[in-house]
C-alpha cells in the first residue's frame, strides 16, 4: 500500500509513471509507424495487415485499452504535476527570463502534449472511427472496400491516399507529428533522467532522444508528403 | 577583581586531559534530560556542541542570527584542518602538533589546552569522516594530506579549497539530525543582545527576532557562546559582513573577562584592496604557498609588469629570510615581511600595497593541469575579483585581517569567569596564543564543540539544581530586556546624519592605521583619543531608518557597530599595555632585526580585561602562563 | 559609471510589493553587485528613505546567503558564481537592471529581496545526515573510499544551499538541491546504511514543502554557482525508485542485503 501512496503521492513517483507510460506510448508510436510505412509497399500489403489486425479482436482491443490506460496515466500525471508546478510559483518574475540551459522542447512539453492530444482525437475520428464530417472530402471512408476472393476487406490504402490528398488535413498531420517529435525529443531524454538511467552521458541521451524524434518525424511525415507528391495516383484515381 | 582560576588539572602534560575527564562529574541519563543549555552560534563550534550535547541527552536551544545554521562563517575556511594522524609517516605526532602550535602561538597560549587540542585532533578527523565529509583521497582510498604554514610535516586534511564548508556541513548535518529528533530547538534569525546573569551565574539570554523585531527572554542552566571572532572591528577583513562581536561584548559588559584582545591575525595572502567602496577582502588560501613563490621587485618603485622583471631583480624575500620554512613561514611573519617590503616602496599593483605570489615555477614543474586540479577554484575566484589570469601572471596579494586569537577568557573547562557561561571556538582566547597556525581554527572549533565542552560541562551542571533554574519572570531577565529595548529605541530615535556603515568605515580606518600590523605607543595613544570621540559622535549623530517591527538591516548593523567601537578601544588599550611583540601583536618599539621581541619576564601572561562600567577604565587582570614541560624559546623559522 | 535599478520592494510578507526604480550614484566597475547595492543604500539612507533589504554574508561565494534574480537570472549574468561574485564590469553604463527576489511558494518573501529558505533546512532535518554519535567513529582510514567516489561526492557536497536552482526552475523544483545531498552521502560507504531511508525521507519532506517537480529543463544546473550536475538528479531518481521497490528498509527477513 505504501508503494502505491508513495508512487502516486510523490513528485518522483509521478515522474516514473509519466516516464513509463511515455515509453509505452513511444513503443506504440514506433509500431504504428512501421505498420503505416507499409503504404509504400502497395495496397495489398497494408490492406492485408489491416485485415489481420481486425481479425484479432482480442489483441486489437487489448492493445487499444492498454493504450487508453497509458494515455490516461500519462495525461493525469501530467495534469497533476503541472498543478504542483504552478502552485510552486504563484508569483511570476517581472523580468522576462532567459532560458538559461533549457531547450525549447523542455519548456513547451505541456503545449506540445496538448496539441498532440487534440490531434490524436481528430486522427481517431478521421481514420479509426471514420467520421465523414472530419475528413473534408465528404466521403465515408468505411465505404472503401476491396474484393478479395469471395469476401471483401476494408481498403485502407485508398483511405490513406484519399485522406491525405486534402492539403489541410496533411498540413495538420505534419504539424502534429512535428510537435510529437518535439515532445519526444525532450520526453525520451527526460524519461532516462526520471528513471535514473545514466547509462550514457546527458549529451548522449539528449542526442539519442533528438535522433529518435527526428526519425519519428521523417517517418510519419513522409506519408502525407508522398501522397501530396503523387503516391498512389496510379492505383487510386 | 575577577577570580581567574585556569583549573588546569594536575599530572604530566600528556595525561592531564585523560585524568581530567575521569575526575569530571557525570550526570545520569535520566537527569540529563532536565538540564537546558543555550548555545549561541552554529559555526563549527556551535553546531558540533549543540549536536553533541543533544546526543548526550541535554535539552539544547540553538540561536543564530542567520537564516539557517549552515551559513556561519566557518564555511569560508578554505585550506584544511590539522590533525596529528601521521598518515604520511613523516614524523608527526601529538607532541609535535602540540609543539608546533604552541611555538606558532609565540609561547602565549596555555600549555595544557594546546596539548589537549593536539590529542583530540585525531578524533576530529575520524568523526568528520564518519559523518560523510568528503576529504581528499589518494587513489588507494586513503586520506590525502597537504602542508601548511608553520609546520614541516604534512598533517593538513582538506576537501579541495572548501574544507571549512565541508566540515561545517558535517556538523550542520549532525545538528539537523538532532533538530529532526526534537532534541535541539533551533532559533534562526535570532540575535542575542544580552546575557542574563542571576546571582553571579549566566542563566539566560535576551534575543531579538530579526524578522519580526520581537524581543524575547530565554532561560537555561548554562549558556554557551560560540559566536566567532571580532575581526570586523577593522571593517575590512576576510570575515563575513555579518560576523560581529555583539554576543561576547555584551557578555563582557555583564562581567565575563575579555582576554588578549590585541592578538589579531593578519593573513598574508589576500587579494589587495582595490577601492574605498570595498566591503570585504577575499582570502587566497594559505595552501597556495605550497606551490606559489612570494616575491617583490628588488628595486624601489619598479613599475614594470612582472614578466618584464628579470629573475635577478626579484626578491623572494621569504625564501631569503627564512630558508628552512621559506614560503611556508607562519602567517604573522609572512604578513609583516610583506608590509616591510611595501613600506620600503617595493610594493606592486596600483596602490603599491601588494606583492606577487607566483606560480610560474610550479606550472613549469607540474604542468598547468596539476595546478588547476589543486587550486582551480581559488584561481577562478581570483579571476572573478581582479579580472586577471593567475596562470599567466602572478597573483597580487596583501595581508588582511583574518582571525582573532583573543576572546572571552575561559578556564580549562572552557568556562568563563562567570559561572555557567561557556565560550567555544574563535570566541574564546584559549588555544592559539598570539598567533594561530593555518588549519588550526577548524581544529579548535570542532575540538571544543565535539569533544571538550561535552566532557566538561557536566562538572558545572551537576552542581545546578534544575528545579531552581531562574524563570524568565525573574527581575534580572526583565532588566536585561528593558535595557535591550531602550538601546534599540535610542538608536532609532537618534535621527542623526550618519549611517552605521559610515561609522564602521571610520572605525576600521582608525584601527588599521593605529592598531594594524605594526603598533606603536604614540599611535595607540592617538587611537585611544579618537575612539571615545567616535563613540560620542555615534551616540549623537547616528541615523537608523525604518522601524523595529520588521526586518531592519540598518538597525542590526547599528547595534553591532557600537560594540565594535567599544571593543576597538579595549583592543588598543590591551595593545598599549602589552609592551612586547609577540605573534600577531607587533610593537614597533620591541623588535630585533624586524622580528618580534618578546618580554617573557614581564608579559608571559594572559591579560584578561574586566568591565567596570560605562566610561570607566577596565581592570587588567593577569593569568600567568606556567609552562611545565615546554621551555619558552625565541621563535625562529630561519 | 551609473546604472538604473528596477528593484522589487515589499515591506513585509503580508503586504503586496511592487517594482521601484532608482538611479545609482556614480559607481566603480570593480565593485561587486552587492557593493553597488551598499552604495545605493547609503544614498537612500542619506535621503531619509529606507534601504533595500537584501541577503548577504560571506561575500566570497560560499555561504549561500546572497540570492537575487538579476535581469531574470539567479545570481546574475555569469556562470558558476554567486551574486556576491558578480562585478559591475559585467554591466554597461546606463543599463537598466531588474533585481527581484527568488520566487517560489516555499520561499516566502520576508522583505524586499530577502526570502525565507528554511524549507531547505527542514528537508535536511528529515534525513540529510549520517547518524553517527560523537566519539563513535572508527579510524578515518579504516574504510577506504575510492578517490573517484570521494571526488564525485565532493562535487555534490559543494552545494551552498542558496536556492538558485529553485529560483531558476520554471517549476520551482528543489530537485538539484535535494539530489546533491542525497548523492553526496549515498556515494560514500559511510552513507550506505541509511541510503534508502534518507532518500525516501528527504523526497517526502521536499514534496511537503510544495516545491515543483523536475521536468529536466536543466536551468538549475545552468545557474548553480557550484555548477552541480543534473546527473545527481538522475542518481536520486534511481535511488528513490530502488527504495520504492524494496519497500520499508529492514522489515523483511528475506529482503535483499543491498541498501
Amino acid at each position: 500500500m505504501k508503494f502505491i501512496t508513495r508512487l502516486w503521492g510523490s513528485s518522483l513517483g509521478k515522474k516514473y509513471l509519466m516516464a513509463l507510460s511515455g515509453i509505452a506510448l513511444w513503443f506504440f508510436v514506433i509500431g504504428h509507424l512501421l505498420g503505416n510505412l507499409q503504404v509504400f509497399l502497395g495496397p495489398d500489403k497494408i490492406n492485408t495487415y489491416a485485415a489481420f489486425l481486425k481479425s484479432q479482436p482480442g489483441l486489437l482491443w487489448g492493445a487499444r485499452l492498454g493504450l487508453l490506460a497509458m494515455v490516461a496515466l500519462h495525461v493525469s500525471s501530467a495534469i497533476s504535476l503541472t498543478n504542483l508546478n504552478r502552485n510552486a510559483r504563484p508569483q511570476p518574475y517581472g523580468h522576462p527570463r532567459a532560458p538559461f540551459g533549457s531547450s525549447y522542447a523542455s519548456r513547451t512539453m505541456m503545449m506540445s502534449g496538448l496539441i498532440v492530444a487534440a490531434f490524436i482525437i481528430y486522427h481517431l475520428l478521421h481514420y479509426t472511427v471514420q467520421t465523414p464530417a472530419v475528413n473534408l472530402t465528404g466521403v465515408d471512408f468505411s465505404e472503401y472496400q476491396e474484393a478479395v476472393g469471395t469476401t471483401t476487406r476494408h481498403d485502407v490504402y485508398r483511405m490513406i491516399i484519399i485522406g491525405f490528398r486534402h492539403p489541410l488535413v496533411s498540413l495538420f498531420y505534419i504539424v502534429a507529428v512535428g510537435l510529437l517529435s518535439l515532445h519526444l525529443s525532450h520526453g525520451l531524454s527526460s524519461m532516462f533522467q526520471s528513471l535514473g538511467i545514466t547509462r550514457w552521458s546527458k549529451t548522449g541521451r539528449d542526442c539519442l532522444a533528438r535522433t529518435a524524434g527526428l526519425i519519428t518525424f521523417v517517418g510519419y511525415a513522409s506519408i502525407p508528403v508522398a501522397v501530396l507528391l503523387g503516391l498512389g495516383k496510379e492505383v487510386v484515381k | 577583581m575577577a577570580q581567574l582560576n585556569s583549573n588546569i588539572p594536575a599530572g604530566p602534560l600528556a595525561q592531564k586531559w585523560e585524568n581530567h575527564k575521569f575526575s569530571s562529574k557525570l550526570i545520569n541519563p535520566a537527569n540529563k534530560r532536565k538540564y537546558k543549555v543555550i548555545v549561541v552560534g552554529a559555526g563549527l563550534a556551535g553546531s558540533s556542541a549543540s549536536a553533541t550535547l543533544a546526543e548526550l541527552g541535554y535539552q539544547v536551544e540553538n540561536f543564530v542570527f542567520h537564516d539557517s545554521p549552515r551559513r556561519a562563517h566557518s564555511i569560508a575556511a578554505q585550506g584544511g584542518v590539522n590533525a596529528a594522524k601521521n598518515y604520511q609517516n613523516d614524523g608527526d605526532s601529538v607532541r609535535r602538533l602540540f609543539y608546533d602550535t604552541i611555538k606558532g602561538g609565540d609561547f602565549r597560549s596555555r600549555e595544557a589546552n594546546v596539548h589537549r587540542l593536539a590529542e583530540v585532533s585525531v578524533n576530529i578527523i575520524d568523526q568528520c569522516t564518519a559523518q560523510g565529509v568528503p576529504f581528499a583521497r589518494e587513489y588507494g582510498g586513503m586520506l590525502d594530506n597537504r602542508s601548511f604554514g608553520g609546520a614541516q610535516v604534512s598533517r593538513t586534511f582538506y576537501a579541495r579549497g572548501q574544507t571549512g564548508q565541508q566540515l561545517l556541513l558535517g556538523a550542520y548535518s549532525a545538528l539537523c539530525r538532532q533538530i529532526g529528533l526534537g532534541s535541539v530547538k533551533s532559533h534562526t534569525h535570532s540575535e542575542m543582545l544580552d546575557l542574563v546573569v542571576v546571582d553571579g551565574h549566566a542563566k539566560g539570554i535576551i534575543v531579538r527576532n530579526l524578522r519580526t523585531g520581537e524581543v524575547t527572554r530565554h532561560a537555561a542552566d548554562a549558556v554557551v557562546l560560540a559566536t566567532g571572532g571580532y575581526g570586523n572591528v577593522f571593517n575590512l577583513s576576510t570575515y563575513a559582513r555579518g560576523s560581529n562581536t555583539t554576543a561576547i561584548w555584551r557578555a563582557y559588559k555583564r562581567g565575563a573577562c575579555f582576554a588578549n584582545p590585541c592578538y589579531t591575525q593578519i593573513h598574508p595572502t589576500c587579494i589587495p584592496v582595490s577601492g574605498d567602496y570595498q566591503s570585504k577582502l577575499t582570502l587566497m588560501s594559505e595552501s597556495l604557498r605550497n606551490d606559489g613563490r612570494i616575491w617583490a621587485p628588488k628595486n624601489k618603485g619598479d613599475r614594470r609588469s612582472p614578466q618584464e622583471i628579470p629573475e635577478e631583480e626579484r626578491d623572494y624575500y621569504l625564501e631569503r629570510k627564512y630558508p628552512s620554512f621559506g614560503n611556508l613561514a607562519p602567517r604573522d611573519i609572512a604578513s609583516r615581511a610583506a608590509k616591510q617590503v611595501c613600506d620600503e616602496g617595493r610594493g606592486v599593483g596600483e596602490s603599491g600595497l601588494g606583492v606577487y605570489l607566483d606560480f610560474s615555477d610550479a606550472i613549469a614543474r607540474l604542468g598547468e593541469d596539476k595546478i588547476r586540479e589543486r587550486y582551480g577554484n581559488l584561481f577562478s575566484i581570483y579571476r572573478e575579483i581582479t579580472n586577471e589570469d593567475a596562470y599567466k601572471t602572478p597573483m597580487r596579494i596583501y595581508p588582511a585581517v583574518h582571525y582573532t586569537m583573543g576572546g572571552l577568557w575561559v578556564d580549562y573547562n572552557l568556562m568563563s569567569n562567570l559561572p555557567g557561561l561557556f565560550v567555544l571556538g574563535e570566541a574564546n582566547f584559549s588555544d592559539h596564543g598570539a598567533n594561530r597556525l593555518g588549519a588550526s581554527a577548524l581544529m579548535q572549533g570542532l575540538a571544543d564543540g565535539y569533544f571538550v565542552l561535552p566532557a566538561t560541562i557536566a562538572t558545572y551542571l551537576a552542581l545546578q539544581d534544575t528545579g531552581k533554574r531562574p524563570k524568565t519572570e525573574h527581575p534580572a531577565f526583565k532588566d536585561a530586556e528593558l535595557n535591550t529595548m531602550a538601546d534599540i529605541k535610542r538608536m532609532l530615535d537618534c535621527k542623526g546624519g550618519r549611517t552605521p556603515a559610515a561609522f564602521h568605515k571610520q572605525l576600521g580606518k582608525i584601527m588599521w592605521e593605529y592598531c594594524g600590523m605594526a603598533r606603536s605607543e604614540a599611535g595607540l595613544k592617538k587611537a585611544l583619543q579618537l575612539l571615545p570621540q567616535l563613540r560620542e559622535e555615534y551616540s549623537k549623530d547616528l541615523r537608523v531608518t525604518g522601524s523595529t517591527s520588521t526586518l531592519n538591516q540598518s538597525l542590526e548593523q547599528a547595534g553591532r557597530v557600537v560594540d565594535f567601537i567599544e571593543l576597538g578601544e579595549l583592543l588598543c588599550r590591551d595593545a598599549l599595555a602589552r609592551e612586547e611583540s609577540c605573534g600577531g601583536h607587533f610593537r614597533e618599539e620591541h623588535q630585533e632585526d624586524g622580528e618580534c621581541k618578546r618580554d617573557d619576564d614581564r608579559f608571559a601572561h594572559v591579560a584578561a580585561w574586566e568591565y567596570t562600567g560605562a566610561g570607566q577604565t577596565p581592570v587588567r587582570n593577569v593569568e600567568p602562563l606556567v609552562y611545565e614541560e615546554v621551555k619558552m624559546a625565541t621563535r625562529s623559522y630561519k | 559609471m551609473k546604472v538604473r535599478l528596477k528593484v522589487w520592494r515589499q515591506s513585509n510578507p503580508g503586504t503586496p510589493g511592487a517594482f521601484e526604480e532608482h538611479e545609482t550614484p556614480d559607481i566603480n566597475p570593480n565593485m561587486s553587485f552587492l557593493e553597488m547595492l551598499d552604495v545605493v543604500n547609503e544614498d537612500l539612507a542619506s535621503k531619509g528613505q529606507e534601504p533595500i533589504a537584501f541577503d548577504h554574508d560571506c561575500r566570497e561565494g560560499i555561504c549561500g546567503t546572497c540570492s537575487l534574480v538579476i535581469d531574470g537570472k539567479p545570481h546574475g549574468p555569469h556562470q558558476g558564481v554567486a551574486t556576491c561574485q558578480t562585478y559591475m564590469r559585467s554591466f554597461s553604463d546606463g543599463d537598466m537592471i531588474t533585481v527581484e527576489p527568488f520566487r517560489a511558494a516555499p520561499f516566502p518573501i520576508i522583505r524586499d529581496l530577502v526570502v525565507d529558505r528554511k524549507a531547505f533546512d527542514r528537508i535536511m532535518q528529515a534525513g540529510g545526515f549520517i547518524s553517527v554519535r560523537t566519539g563513535n567513529a572508527p579510524d578515518a582510514n579504516a574504510i577506504p573510499v575510492p578517490k573517484i567516489a570521494a571526488d564525485l561526492a565532493m562535487d555534490a557536497a559543494q552545494c551552498i544551499g542558496c536556492g538558485a536552482c529553485v529560483a531558476a526552475c520554471k517549476n520551482a523544483s528543489a530537485m538539484l538541491f535535494v539530489s546533491a545531498k542525497v548523492s553526496h552521502l549515498g556515494l560514500l560507504p559511510q552513507g550506505q546504511p541509511e541510503r534508502q531511508r534518507r532518500v525516501l525521507a528527504m523526497v517526502e519532506a521536499m514534496d511537503k514543502e510544495g516545491f515543483g517537480a523536475c521536468t529536466v529543463t536543466g536551468s538549475c544546473e545552468a545557474v548553480c554557482p557550484k555548477e552541480i550536475s543534473l546527473d545527481f538528479i538522475s542518481r536520486m531518481n534511481r535511488d528513490y525508485g530502488r527504495s520504492l521497490l524494496q519497500g520499508e528498509p529492514g522489515r523483511k527477513a528475506g529482503a535483499s542485503d543491498e541498501a
